[in-house]
């Protein structure tokens, strides 16, 4: 047991901090630290800069663009990353669809799109939620039928985060309905520009348009972009999934917020007066700051024990209560902000400050903390089940 | 940062696993102990000086083994698996942790090497009826000069206050600030008055009249510093404790969880208890990395104040943690849960009482608002 990062990890550590701080340009950390949406270019413009140093893709196999880190140092990346203000690479990319096809896909398949997954040139979206099938995602009914040799799809996506920039879609397709269910699903790489693939925008409580609904109605698909083997989709779906799961936990970025909650408080109260005069309210950040430091010191437990490839069984609870502290800081916002929480149309006119009037939105977006990526639900009876050996 | 013990520790916690886990194999034979005075066995208590965990943390030369706070801690987390009685934090933690600070040579050899052996147990008087988790004490003082000093005042609760056979005390000194002294079990004026605790252990009311009291280490210097990081360190042994209480306690629910059936199945069909339990089990394991963390800070950091606000952190976090565990499992065994005659309701009790040893939540919730806008972010390292 040791307190300090080794020299090795503290040079590792000052390298990242120094990228990120100089690399990335300031318009792209400024939106990340107001808390502000980004646009497609700034996305691109980013995860380009990190994939052409080496840095956009480090968790994926080093044969395609990965890096031969431990655990810490992919830690260390992760959250200088977020310190910085530097938004991570597109998570359907390099997070999700990447590893999926660095793992499964064929040789062929591997060189059509690994390349271009790394650096952006395609944005993937993601096509698993159906209408009825969220939390039961093996339960969807989007179907594919082989005819010739195309698969025709039709159907429904739903939850589709950014799909509206997206140039394709990896989706989960029923093509096998008399089997088990999760047996019976495939996963098919879909060109979104297809005809008949349509994505219509769903408005959230904040007024972003963050997801889509992606309707498909007979669109063909080039047999050949089918992932893997077929009815094997539920396979790689968990391994998507497992992936997603672990370490999500942003803490970095929560930590980062809550300084600058605490910087706002300063002057918050009546006459500019600091809120932290208000013992409840110091007490309250008090217990906010050490949970945040538990969930970081069980980041760093994680992944210092994550050596032999084999999670932490702590590792399940990053997702459920990094998503409850990322909530509580922008809740904490909402309560700083206090009556100009409501001036979230105000705009650059107005005397309130841009944290404020971003801060209603930001916390009801947030709600989807707790509910994308398996909600805190499914994170519970994961660890009820498969830690505690509870199953009911 | 690394979390990981080393061959030798991992044989340690075997170690302490195998003794503790013989000695109180089942609560029964806890309750059994802790009916008789001392509220513990002499015989474990032997036993574990045997093994050498009596003197860990104190320098070889003091009849000690020169390990350090992670050994400490391994100890203490056996100690809170099985809730054993035996004052291991009290003796060897804060006890220890004053005589390493403040004794002379003489005092070391004879009160170090004596915890070490099993044949010293002394009792820090510390706390003081009223002045709740404060530091200073106030009401005992310390009269005299050089080495002729007498003490007046009461202490309470003083844990094993009674059975103990050597007293160290803190005292208000008549120049300001607080003098840690000796006092023998036969010196006149003393008097302890001894009862059981809610967790079945034992602590008195020590009363002082005059009593002749000798300085630990150079007398009539101000302690409060020695006293705040023997308080430190005891806290986050106390924090370790608590983690193998908590481990136990939910241990114990998840069984019970499979095993009883209602409505003709088991417990564990019923989400509304599986989801508790998993909420449970995320408590514990942020406490953990923690209070783990906190006892890195002990070994490795020569910043007092650091050290200092770990231990609070820890203590913090302990706090919310084993309510919710401890509550949560008397409420998921149903009646049983309450009862002296089945095991949960005796973790609660233990953890209830750690909780507030030292200062609860809200003590170190206070302490650490004090301080809360003066940095933007938490370094862990201590940077």
């Amino acid at each position: 047991m040791k307190l300090r990062l080794s020299a090795e990890d503290v040079a590792f550590r000052e390298e990242m901090r120094e990228f990120f701080t100089t690399q990335i340009p300031q318009h792209i950390r400024d939106t990340v630290a107001a808390r502000r949406e980004l646009s497609k270019e700034q996305f691109v413009e980013s995860m380009q800069i990190m994939n052409a140093a080496g840095l956009a893709v480090p968790n994926w196999p080093v044969k395609w663009g990965g890096k031969d880190w431990t655990p810490l140092q992919r830690h260390i990346w992760h959250e200088e990353m977020q310190l910085a203000n530097v938004p991570p690479p597109l998570a359907f990319n390099a997070g999700m669809i990447g590893p999926v096809l660095a793992a499964f896909a064929s040789q062929e398949m591997k060189e059509r799109f690994l390349p271009a997954t790394a650096n952006l040139d395609i944005w993937w979206s993601q096509g698993f939620s159906e209408p009825d099938a969220g939390s039961d995602l093996a339960g969807l009914k989007t179907k594919a039928v082989l005819e010739g040799d195309e698969w025709i799809v039709n159907g429904q996506k739903t939850w589709t985060t950014l799909g509206q920039y997206g140039d394709w879609i990896f989706t989960l397709v029923r093509t096998d309905p008399d089997v088990k269910k999760q047996a019976g699903i495939s996963m098919l790489l879909i060109d979104m520009r297809s005809e008949g693939l349509t994505v219509r925008p769903i408005e959230l409580i904040d007024g972003s348009r963050e997801v889509n609904e992606v309707f498909f109605d007979n669109v063909r698909v080039p047999a050949e972009n089918l992932v893997g083997e077929v009815n094997k989709g539920w396979d790689y779906a968990k391994f998507l999934l497992g992936n997603e799961r672990i370490g999500v936990a942003p803490v970095g970025g929560i930590k980062r917020n809550l300084a600058a909650a605490k910087k706002v408080a300063l002057s918050a109260g009546p006459g500019g007066s600091s809120l932290f005069d208000d013992p409840v309210f110091a007490a309250r950040v008090v217990e906010l700051e050490n949970e945040v430091l538990a969930l970081e010191l069980t980041a760093m437990r994680v992944v210092a024990n994550s050596a032999d490839g084999k999670p932490h069984p702590a590792s399940s609870v990053m997702k459920l209560r990094g998503s409850q502290l990322q909530q509580d800081v922008s809740e904490l916002f909402v309560d700083i902000a206090g009556p100009s929480v409501i001036a979230s149309g105000a705009g650059a006119d107005s005397d309130i400050e841009d944290w404020a009037q971003v801060s209603a939105p930001v916390y009801m977006n947030l709600r989807k903390a707790s509910i994308y990526g398996g909600s805190n639900e499914v994170q519970r009876q994961i660890i009820a089940g498969g830690i505690l050996g509870l199953r009911g | 940062m690394d979390f990981v013990y080393d061959a030798e520790q991992e044989a340690l916690k075997a170690a302490m696993a195998a003794v503790l886990g013989k000695a109180y194999d089942s609560s029964e034979t806890r309750r059994a102990v802790t009916q008789v005075d001392p509220g513990w066995s002499e015989g474990t208590w032997q036993q574990l000086a045997e093994t050498g965990a009596l003197g860990l943390p104190f320098a070889e030369a003091d009849g000690g083994f020169g390990a350090g706070p992670v050994e400490v801690a391994i100890v203490a987390e056996e100690i809170g698996r099985v809730i054993a009685p035996e004052p291991y934090v009290e003796t060897v933690v804060l006890a220890g942790s004053l005589v390493q600070a403040l004794g002379s040579d003489e005092q070391r050899a004879r009160i170090l090497g004596g915890i070490a052996e099993g044949t010293l147990v002394p009792a820090v008087a510390h706390a003081e009826t009223g002045a709740r988790y404060g530091l200073q004490p106030t009401a005992v003082t310390a009269a005299g000069s050089g080495d002729s000093w007498t003490l007046s005042g009461t202490k309470e609760p003083v844990i094993t206050g009674e059975r103990a056979d050597l007293l160290i005390v803190t005292a208000a000194l008549p120049s300001g600030g607080t003098g840690v002294f000796v006092v023998e079990p036969d010196a006149t004026g003393l008097t302890r008055m001894g009862y059981r605790t809610a967790d079945g252990g034992r602590a008195a009311k020590v009363t002082f009249a005059d009593t002749p009291a000798t300085p630990l280490g150079s007398a009539g210097s101000d302690a409060s510093d020695a006293v705040a990081l023997a308080v430190a360190k005891a806290q986050v042994a106390y924090c370790h404790e608590a983690l193998g209480a908590m481990e136990t306690a939910l241990h114990t629910t998840v069984e019970y969880l499979k095993t009883r059936k209602q409505f003709g199945v088991p417990l564990m069909t019923f989400q509304a208890l599986t989801f508790r339990a998993a909420d449970m089990y995320m408590q514990l394991e942020l406490a953990r990395s923690i209070v783990m963390w906190a006892t890195l800070v002990l070994a490795d950091s020569e910043d007092a104040r650091f050290q200092i606000e770990a231990a609070q952190r820890a203590k913090l976090k302990i706090s919310t943690a084993s309510r919710l565990v401890s509550q949560e499992a008397v409420q998921m065994h149903g009646g049983i849960g309450v009862t002296a005659e089945y095991s949960i309701a005796h973790y609660m009790a233990r953890l209830t009482v750690i909780d507030h040893l030292l200062g609860d939540g809200a003590h170190q919730l206070g302490a650490l608002a004090a301080s809360v806008d003066d940095h933007a972010e938490l370094d862990p390292f201590g940077e």
